[in-house]
């Protein structure tokens, strides 16, 4: 394949149109995780008076704290929560758009406005929404005789940031996989139903196989967001609480760092969660996409 | 195997835009029907509609002695061979031919013969295990018309199916879609806008044009015999010239044979049959001058400015013209070759 090659005859030219680019990268990610990196191996006495240089301590202390393996946990399961809520939710919206053939401009437009919304915000409202005293859907929720008190149990908080975060990620998937149907031929669905297959089973053996690929990446991409973009979202709603239930990985980053001042754990945490998703990033593309269709 | 009748189908589509009007069509069982038309004609709004990929907004379609109008694509038996294909991608060949059968819960084994004996006949054993990706247009089409037979449906329905072939793959692939229809004796309907593809495939030839049926019949009548301006014009290659007799009167020293209709006020002549020579029936003689000439291999196009005619005539001659381009030169137009017909409502009159 040919490319389109602009060649420039001022050598300083597109050194200057990348500079703004670059200086952002350097000044607002290489550079504080170089610190990270660097802080990561080093502690501060409590007046920040001194610091000295304590190869792996930090990681060994967090690695043995129970309060880290608990984060992890709750990682694990917020990010399972968030992928299948948002992933599975876009889809059947996606394939609702996809069959609808005079609005579906409108529910596009309508259905990506939730992106558009700042994660804090979007805690803020689900926080409004299943407050206990004053929130609506706790009090539906009463009418069929259910409790919601997310301050009290852990399993409703962890509910509750898993809907609030899945809720805004669903825009974003929502318009991958209505691109991603759109680009399914027509033609083999009709194919399909001519061989005797009906709608459900068109879907699973024909149209959702072909999507792999878009599935494939939005799952990186959630992850990716549940890893480190969920942190508003849970500040605004349950602040990690109650007892630690909902405090995730990137949260407790926090926790520590900024709340706590314990830079060097904190630092080391922030290493080993780029760690993570580095290494699932990794096996996905090793393993599952390997199973990933045409 | 069976018969499909068509009767009194519409179709419209929603701002009653009328995409068929009151079409009456009978396939008889084993038949090989060719609806051929340009584009927009309705031909493939009908062949959808036979399928159930389209809803059919009056009238019947019956398969067999089934009225089909309500169910669905999968209960109505039929096979259908897409343009673009449609093979499924993500599965191997194999997997392509086995999927209507499994889904109709065919027993292993037969599935097993079927796809086997399928693939034996269209020579695809080889490609079984690859994926429609690995392999050629051709092969692809192969493997489309594979999935087709190996399910043995009431009826074949073709969309087009070698349009995204290239002139030579058409030509042996045509040859090859006539002779397993013969074989396999099932019914079959083709939808085709090329009338070559149209004239060599057809047991009976469906000319449409905007939603209707202009003539139906054996290739060779529909070329001998147009109905109407339309199927002169469209059947044939290079089409058929047409003149006004209005203009042809005026032309010094023409007297118009007594075979034309007093009714008619045009008549067409197919390219193959003017002649250079005088002929020894009646004739109308036309003169010109030579524009262009067309080498087609053993025949060549010849295009001649007519004196008093504004419209270019087509010449079809054997070999070569002795004459080159600029030259004057002589037609005469034998009064048996003559179709006529009248302009207010373009059909023919004998």
């Amino acid at each position: 394949m040919q490319t389109k090659r602009s060649i420039f005859t001022n050598r300083w030219l597109p050194y200057v149109l990348l500079a703004p680019q670059l200086i952002i990268t350097l000044i607002f990610f290489i550079w504080p995780a170089s610190q990270a990196v660097t802080s990561s191996f080093e502690r501060q006495d409590p007046f920040g008076f001194r610091t000295t240089f304590v190869w792996f301590e930090n990681y060994t202390r967090v690695l043995s704290d129970p309060s880290y393996a608990n984060a992890l946990w709750n990682t694990a399961v917020f990010a399972f929560g968030v992928v299948a809520v948002s992933m599975g939710f876009a889809l059947l919206l996606a394939v609702c758009v996809d069959r609808a053939i005079r609005t579906a401009r409108l529910y596009t437009t309508l259905l990506v406005w939730p992106y558009a919304v700042a994660p804090v915000v979007a805690g803020v409202l689900w926080w409004f929404l299943f407050n206990p005293t004053i929130g609506l859907l706790p009090y539906i929720l009463e009418g069929f005789g259910y409790d919601w008190n997310h301050r009290v149990s852990g399993g409703q908080a962890m509910a509750l940031i898993v809907i609030a975060s899945a809720w805004k990620q669903i825009s974003y998937n929502f318009l991958f996989f209505v691109a991603g149907l759109q680009s399914v031929p027509a033609s083999l669905s009709e194919a399909a139903s001519i061989d005797g297959a009906g709608p459900f089973k068109r879907f699973w053996t024909i149209i959702f196989p072909l999507l792999s690929p878009t599935t494939f990446f939005l799952m990186i991409i959630n992850i990716n967001y549940v890893m480190f973009e969920s942190f508003g979202t849970i500040d605004a709603t349950t602040s990690g609480g109650p007892g630690q239930s909902t405090t995730t990985l990137v949260y407790k980053v926090y926790v520590d760092g900024v709340a706590g001042l314990n830079i060097g754990s904190s630092s080391a945490q922030s290493v080993l969660l780029m760690g993570i998703v580095i290494f699932l990033t990794f096996i996905q593309f090793r393993y599952v996409e390997r199973r990933v269709n045409y | 195997m069976a018969s499909i009748k068509i009767s009194s189908v519409r179709k419209v589509y929603p701002g009653n835009v009328e995409a068929i009007s009151d079409l009456n069509l009978d396939i008889s069982d084993g038949e090989l029907v060719v609806l051929v038309g340009p584009s927009g004609c309705g031909k493939s709004t009908l062949l959808r509609m036979i399928a159930g990929l389209e809803s059919i907004t009056a009238g019947e379609v019956r398969i067999g002695d089934k009225v089909v109008n309500k169910l669905e694509p999968a209960e109505r038996d039929i096979a259908m061979v897409f343009q673009n294909y449609a093979l499924y991608p993500h599965m191997s060949v194999r997997q392509n031919l086995e999927y209507g059968l499994k889904n109709r819960r065919t027993p292993k084994a037969e599935i097993e013969q079927r796809v086997n004996e399928a693939a034996r006949i269209l020579e695809i054993t080889r490609f079984l295990d690859r994926k429609p990706r690995q392999l050629s247009g051709g092969q692809r089409q192969r493997v489309a018309m594979g999935r087709a037979i190996v399910r043995q449906p009431k009826a074949f329905l073709f969309d087009e199916p070698l349009s995204n072939l290239d002139a030579k793959l058409r030509g042996q692939m045509r040859i090859e879609i006539k002779r397993l229809q013969r074989s396999l004796k099932t019914t079959s309907v083709y939808v085709t806008h090329d009338q070559l593809e149209a004239m060599t495939l057809a047991d009976r030839l469906v000319v449409m044009n905007a939603g209707r049926i202009e003539q139906v019949g054996k290739p060779v009548d529909l070329f001998e015999r147009p109905a109407s301006l339309f199927v002169a014009g469209f059947i044939g290659s290079p089409p058929m010239n047409i003149f006004e007799l209005a203009t042809l009167r005026q032309l010094p020293g023409t007297t118009l044979p007594a075979s034309i209709p007093a009714k008619a006020d045009l008549v067409g002549i197919r390219p193959e049959a003017l002649r250079l020579e005088e002929p020894a029936e009646p004739f109308i003689a036309l003169e010109g001058t030579v524009e262009l000439i067309e080498p087609v291999g053993g025949e060549s196009h010849v295009y001649v400015n007519l004196n008093g005619i504004e419209t270019l005539a087509t010449v079809v001659v054997q070999g070569r013209l002795a004459e080159g381009e600029g030259s004057h030169i002589k037609l005469f137009m034998p009064a048996s070759a003559l179709h006529s017909f009248v302009s207010e409502t373009g059909q023919r009159v004998e």
